[in-house]
C-alpha cells in the first residue's frame, strides 16, 4: 500500500509500434511499471500457427528487440515490465527474455509466465459450441485458435509476488494496468469502482501514440508537433484511481483535452457499459481536465461487478482473398479503370472461378466509403479487385486476372500489384468463467 | 460547412461492429451537434456503408457524441475485401456531413 501515485506508461499500442519512444518513456519518465500491449484480435490466431510449425515459436516478433532496447535500464531502475507479448507461447518468450538478460549481462530478475487463455479444448462441448454474434455452432475443424481473454488476477498475484517482468497470452489490455495499479495502490480486485478507474487509465494508455497526438493531425485544423519524435504515454494514479495522463518532457506529440477525449471513445459502444474481464467499468459521467503543458486529468469512472462469461476469441479458416490492383491516369482514366473491373469479372465468370464474394473499387473514386463517397473525377485512379475463394488456386487467378490486365485490357495501364493471402477469420464466443483456470509460474534469472 | 469545421472524431472497431465518436472543439457547439447530427441523418449519410442500425450516445460534459453501427464493416477487419477493413477512414467520412 502507498500514498504515492503510481507512475505507469505504455511502451507499444500495437505488435509492431515504434520502440523508441518506450526507451525514451524508459529513460526519463521516471516510472514504476511499463506496460506493452501488442496483441490485436488476430496477432495471436498468426501465433497459434506459428507455434503448430514450431514449438519455440509464437510469441512477439519484436519481443527480443524491444528487450534488448530496454532491458537493462528498466533493471537498474527497478521499472516492472508487464506485456502480452508471450502470444501463443509466454513460456518460450520468458526464454526468450532470460537469453537476453544473459547475451546483456543483466540478472537478479524474476519472470512471471501467465498461461491459462488457450481455451480450445473446451470448443464445441459444454465449454463453447456457439458464436455469440451469429449463434452459429462452432466448426471444430476449422478453428485454428481460440483464446480466452483473461483479467487482472494473475498478473496481480504475479507482481505481488514480487515478479520484475510479467509475460502473458491474451488477456484484455487494460487488465495489464489495472493489475499493476491495483498492486501498488493495494486495492481489492473486488472494489468495482477502483476496478472501473483503473480500467479507464488502462484503456485511455493502451493504444501508446494515440493519446499522445499520433492519429489525430489533421493539417490546418488538428496540427500536432514532431510526430516524427511522438512520445509514449504515462499516467500519474493516485489512490483513488484520480490520472494525470502525460508524456515525456522534449517528446513530440501533445496530450491535450482532445486527444483523451478522442480516446476514451475508441473502440467503447455503450460507454456506461465496457465489459471487461475484471469489471463493467462505466466511463458516461468521466471528466476530462486540461492542465495545460501536456497534462490532462482524468477522473469520475465507476464499475459495477464483472461479468460472469469471458470473451473467447475463436481464430477460423476462412477461405482465401486474392487481390490485385493497378493504375489509369490522365483523360479518362476513371472509365478505363471501370472497364479493366468489368474485363476482370467476365474473365473470373468465363474461365469458371468459384468467388464466394468479388469487389471491385476504384481507388481515389470509391474504394472507401462506395456508395456513400462523393462524386469526383480525379486525375488517377488505381482499380482494385479482391475476392474471396475456397481455394488458393481460385484466389491466385483473380490476382492474374488483374495482372493479365498489363497486356490484355484498357490503354495506359501500370504499376499492377497482386497479392495472395489465407483468411484467418476472427469470431467471438463466451465461455463460463470458472471453466478457465489461468496459471503463475515463476523463471527466476540468477 | 461540414462537421469538420466544428468537430473531430476518431473510428474504432470490434468486430464487425464501428464506433465513430463525434466532439466539438468548443462545448458552445455542442447543443448544435446534438440537434442535427441525429442517428437519422447519419444513416442517410452512410448509406451503403451501414447494414445494421445506428446508435447514438450522448455525453455533453465531454462535448461528444458516440455512434455505434453494426453489421458495418463486411464481417469485420479479419475477413472483409475491403481496402479499409478495419472502417478507420470512415470517421472523415462523418466530418464531411454538411450541417
Amino acid at each position: 500500500m502507498s500514498a504515492r501515485p503510481l507512475r505507469i506508461g505504455c511502451g507499444a499500442g500495437y505488435s509492431g509500434d515504434r520502440i523508441e519512444p518506450a526507451v525514451e518513456l524508459v529513460e526519463r519518465g521516471d516510472l514504476d511499471v511499463i506496460v506493452f500491449e501488442c496483441l490485436a484480435e488476430r496477432t495471436i490466431a498468426l501465433a497459434q500457427q506459428a507455434k503448430a510449425r514450431d514449438a519455440d515459436a509464437g510469441f512477439d516478433p519484436l519481443l527480443e528487440e524491444r528487450m534488448e532496447a530496454i532491458l537493462p535500464e528498466a533493471r537498474r531502475r527497478r521499472i516492472r515490465i508487464v506485456t502480452n507479448m508471450g502470444a501463443a507461447n509466454a513460456p518460450a518468450a520468458a526464454d526468450c527474455v532470460r537469453q537476453v538478460a544473459a547475451r546483456l549481462g543483466v540478472g537478479g530478475f524474476t519472470i512471471a509466465v501467465v498461461t491459462g487463455d488457450d481455451v480450445r479444448e473446451l470448443a464445441g462441448g459444454d465449454g463453447f459450441s456457439r458464436l455469440a454474434e451469429t449463434g452459429e455452432a462452432v466448426n471444430i475443424d476449422d478453428i485454428v485458435s481460440a483464446n480466452a481473454y483473461l483479467g487482472a488476477e494473475p498478473i496481480a498475484e504475479a507482481l505481488r509476488r514480487g515478479a520484475d517482468v510479467v509475460i502473458t497470452g491474451r488477456v484484455a489490455d487494460p487488465s495489464m494496468f489495472l493489475a499493476a495499479i491495483a498492486v501498488h495502490h493495494g486495492w481489492r480486485l473486488d472494489d468495482w469502482t477502483l476496478a472501473g478507474r483503473g480500467t479507464l487509465v488502462g484503456h485511455l494508455l493502451e493504444c501508446a501514440g494515440q493519446i499522445t497526438g499520433g492519429y489525430f493531425a489533421d493539417p490546418g485544423v488538428k496540427d500536432v508537433p514532431g510526430l516524427a519524435r511522438l512520445g509514449f504515454p504515462l499516467a500519474e494514479v493516485e489512490a483513488d484511481g484520480t490520472a494525470i495522463i502525460c508524456k515525456p518532457a522534449g517528446s513530440g506529440g501533445q496530450v491535450t483535452a482532445a486527444t483523451c477525449t478522442e480516446q476514451l471513445l475508441y473502440e467503447i459502444h455503450d460507454p456506461s457499459s465496457y465489459l471487461t474481464p475484471d469489471v463493467v467499468a462505466d466511463f458516461s459521467r468521466v471528466r476530462i481536465t486540461d492542465l495545460g503543458s501536456d497534462r490532462v486529468r482524468v477522473e469520475g469512472a465507476d464499475g459495477r461487478p464483472r461479468p460472469d462469461t469471458l470473451k473467447v476469441s475463436v481464430g477460423q479458416s476462412d477461405g482465401w482473398i486474392g487481390e490485385g490492383q493497378i493504375s489509369y491516369a490522365g483523360a479518362g482514366a476513371a472509365a478505363r479503370g471501370r472497364l479493366a473491373g468489368e474485363i476482370v469479372a467476365e474473365r473470373l465468370r468465363l474461365a469458371g472461378v468459384n468467388t464466394l464474394e468479388l469487389r471491385t473499387d476504384l481507388i481515389g473514386i470509391d474504394a472507401l466509403h462506395g456508395a456513400a463517397s462523393p462524386l469526383v473525377e480525379p486525375y488517377e485512379v488505381r482499380l482494385r479487385v479482391a475476392a474471396r475463394t475456397k481455394s488458393e488456386r481460385d484466389a491466385r487467378r483473380v490476382a492474374r486476372e488483374v495482372e493479365a490486365l498489363f497486356t490484355n485490357g484498357p490503354a495506359g495501364g501500370g504499376g499492377a500489384f497482386t497479392s495472395v493471402r489465407p483468411v484467418l477469420a476472427i469470431r467471438t464466443a463466451l465461455v463460463a468463467r470458472d471453466r478457465v483456470s489461468c496459471r503463475v509460474d515463476y523463471v527466476r534469472v540468477p | 460547412m461540414t462537421l469538420r469545421d466544428i468537430a473531430h472524431a476518431r473510428t474504432g472497431d470490434k468486430g464487425d461492429i464501428c464506433n465513430i465518436s463525434l466532439i466539438v472543439f468548443d462545448p458552445r457547439d455542442y447543443p448544435r451537434l446534438a440537434e442535427r447530427v441525429t442517428p437519422e441523418r447519419v444513416r442517410a449519410h452512410f448509406a451503403g456503408v451501414v447494414q445494421g442500425d445506428i446508435t447514438r450516445f450522448e455525453l455533453p460534459h465531454l462535448g461528444a457524441l458516440n455512434f455505434v453501427m453494426t453489421r458495418a464493416l463486411r464481417g469485420g477487419v479479419t475477413r472483409s475485401l475491403a481496402l479499409d477493413a478495419h472502417g478507420k477512414s470512415l470517421s472523415s467520412l462523418l466530418l464531411n456531413l454538411e450541417i
